[in-house]
């Protein structure tokens, strides 16, 4: 616990580094290499168009025309058409908005609930933090994968369901490391001081606590993104998320499966947005761990 | 505050403390009361770890976590209080080691910000308040100093800095823990006679917690002296000094005035 805390505000405090807060945004640009700038262009690119899609597709992503199905790439349909004649570029695009949407929900259910179970561990701790720690570990044993599709077996098949089965399989990762921080931390003088000065537990924890694990939350969070949607993916993939009509990735990338040998490349699209989606958040994540780790970047000297 | 006249008297009453070590309840400060009056100060004193700070910090229930107050109560003028709606309203604190007692990446502003809005201060006075008690406590330049994070300044600025936050929540009982421990002396000085110009101005009931016995003749106005988490004798300052009846109280005056050659406890 020790080493644990001169990482956390030791460094923060002692090595004539700037505050945090000297830092705006625009530095993290500036200092990003190539492929971390890149990635946050893509990210930033796929937001876009997620938010945008009902209004931008080129075509109805759910028109069939079986006339003009398997059509290879052309001026009107920039990646072609799939088995019903649906424009693959405006599934993809609509598929961005299912995709990015259930990861945010999906996030935000996690987050939520491994700051509170977390924070209530690290917080209380004794008995309370012992049982919540046991019950954490038995969902870190399990692979992620198998335990959703456990959960999605009891709860049913939908996009309801797989977002909160993702969230019931990953919060205790998060639940973990709130925990951690808020344990190395809570025997500080100024959270001692926090309290005296008349400060309810809940108010300490927002304002002295929470703070301290914003940073770790994002990087691991801007790292899982990745790891969620493939799930989310995987799932529909596999029938048990999104159903057929859907636009949406995992589910293209199904019905594109008969086909695979005569159109390879109604696979290989779905694919490449995954991919590129995956690879631009999980690099976005290392550059925002690089920096926003004081010792890393104490390291580095950049 | 509750009423409009400031209260007079604050009784701690039999707190004991434990904890668990190794599966086994230690107790840490055995029924200790304490008798702490407006316009006094009242010095607790004894050697490291006897359980001084503990008292203080168990009274308020903000005793460290794996710490538990098992018996005791504190009072205001004859009435018992919970620890929790007393802290930082009826009762400040200043602690010993100003380095930590500030979270080392928020401001002086937010830390001045967080004490009115806990209580739920009217939000307009709040600032004045702070900056009225930081010029009380010696700190010029104030707008500089608000947005100043812990490590950009000095312990003794940070040990005003906490006096100040302590005088503007404007409680009429101040708990003192050894509030010049990590000084140097010259700084030591002037925080103590800081110390005693505020007290005595406001009228406030001071509970000094230190182990310093030149702190005690400069600040005290009556001593309890500690020993092994219990309280083995309570005196006006001169009897302490003068007439010390227990030999804990004396081997701590020996040592005192050993500092000083050509003087010797009576």
């Amino acid at each position: 616990m020790t080493s644990l805390d001169g990482e956390l505000t030791g460094d923060l405090a002692g090595d004539g580094l700037p505050p945090p807060h000297a830092h705006g945004r625009a530095s993290f640009w500036r200092e990003a290499r190539w492929p971390a700038r890149m990635a946050a262009v893509v990210a930033c690119a796929l937001a876009l168009i997620a938010i945008l899609s009902p209004w931008v597709t080129p075509h109805d992503p759910n028109a069939v025309d079986l006339a003009i199905r398997l059509q290879p790439a052309d001026a009107v349909y920039w990646l072609g058409t799939d088995h019903l004649g649906r424009d693959i570029l405006s599934r993809l695009m609509a598929g961005a908005a299912v995709s990015l949407g259930s990861v945010a929900v999906a996030m935000a259910l996690i987050l939520t609930a491994g700051i509170i179970i977390g924070g209530t561990a690290g917080f209380l701790g004794g008995r309370v933090d012992q049982a919540i720690m046991r019950v954490a570990d038995v969902f870190l044993t399990f692979p992620t994968i198998v335990m959703a599709l456990f959960m999605v077996g009891a709860l049913g098949v939908g996009l309801t369901n797989v977002i909160i089965a993702i969230a019931v399989t990953h919060w205790a990762w998060y639940a973990r490391m709130v925990r951690g921080i808020v344990l190395s931390l809570r025997r500080r003088d100024f959270i001692a001081a926090s309290r005296l000065a008349g400060a309810s537990p809940a108010q300490t924890f927002v304002r002295h606590l929470l703070p301290a694990t914003m940073a770790q939350l994002l990087v691991l969070a801007t790292l899982d993104i990745g790891h969620i949607m493939l799930h989310v993916s995987g799932l529909s993939f596999l029938g048990l998320g999104v159903t057929a009509p859907t636009a949406e990735w995992g589910v293209m990338i199904a019905d594109a499966r008969e086909y695979v040998w005569t159109e390879p490349l109604l696979m290989f699209w779905p694919g490449l947005a995954l991919f590129i989606s995956v690879m631009a958040l999980n690099t976005l994540g290392d550059a925002l761990r690089d920096r926003l780790d004081p010792s890393l970047r104490a390291e580095h000297g950049h | 505050m509750t009423s409009s006249q400031s209260p007079r008297r604050l009784v701690i009453r039999n707190l004991g403390v434990e904890t668990t070590r190794h599966g086994v309840a230690v107790t840490l400060v055995d029924d200790v009361s304490l008798d702490v009056r407006a316009g006094e100060t009242l010095a607790l004193v004894g050697a490291s770890g006897c359980g001084k700070s503990l008292t203080c910090a168990a009274s308020l229930d903000a005793a460290p976590p794996g710490v538990r107050r098992t018996t005791g109560s504190i009072a205001i003028d004859g009435v018992e209080q919970a620890p929790a709606d007393i802290r930082g309203r009826l009762v400040a604190t200043i602690l010993q080691n100003p380095r930590s007692a500030f979270n080392p990446v928020r401001t002086m502003r937010q830390h001045a910000m967080e004490g009115p809005a806990a209580r739920g201060a009217p939000a307009a006075s709040r600032e004045q308040r702070v900056r009225a008690a930081m010029a009380d406590a010696g700190l010029e330049d104030v707008d500089r100093i608000l947005d100043l994070h812990p490590f950009e300044m000095s312990g003794g600025m940070l040990q005003r800095m906490m006096i100040a936050l302590a005088l503007a929540s404007g409680a009429p009982f101040l708990f003192a823990d050894e509030p010049t421990t990590d000084l140097d002396l010259i700084v030591q000085r002037d925080i103590l006679n800081l110390l005693l110009r505020l007290t005595r101005r406001q009228g406030l009931g001071v509970l000094l917690v230190t182990h310093d016995m030149g702190v005690v003749a400069a600040l005290a106005d009556r001593v309890a002296v500690m020993d092994a988490g219990r309280i083995i004798e309570t005196a006006p300052v001169m009897d302490i000094f003068n007439r010390p009846t227990h030999p804990v109280t004396r081997n701590l005056l020996d040592a005192h005035l050993s500092l000083y050659p050509g003087r010797s406890a009576a």
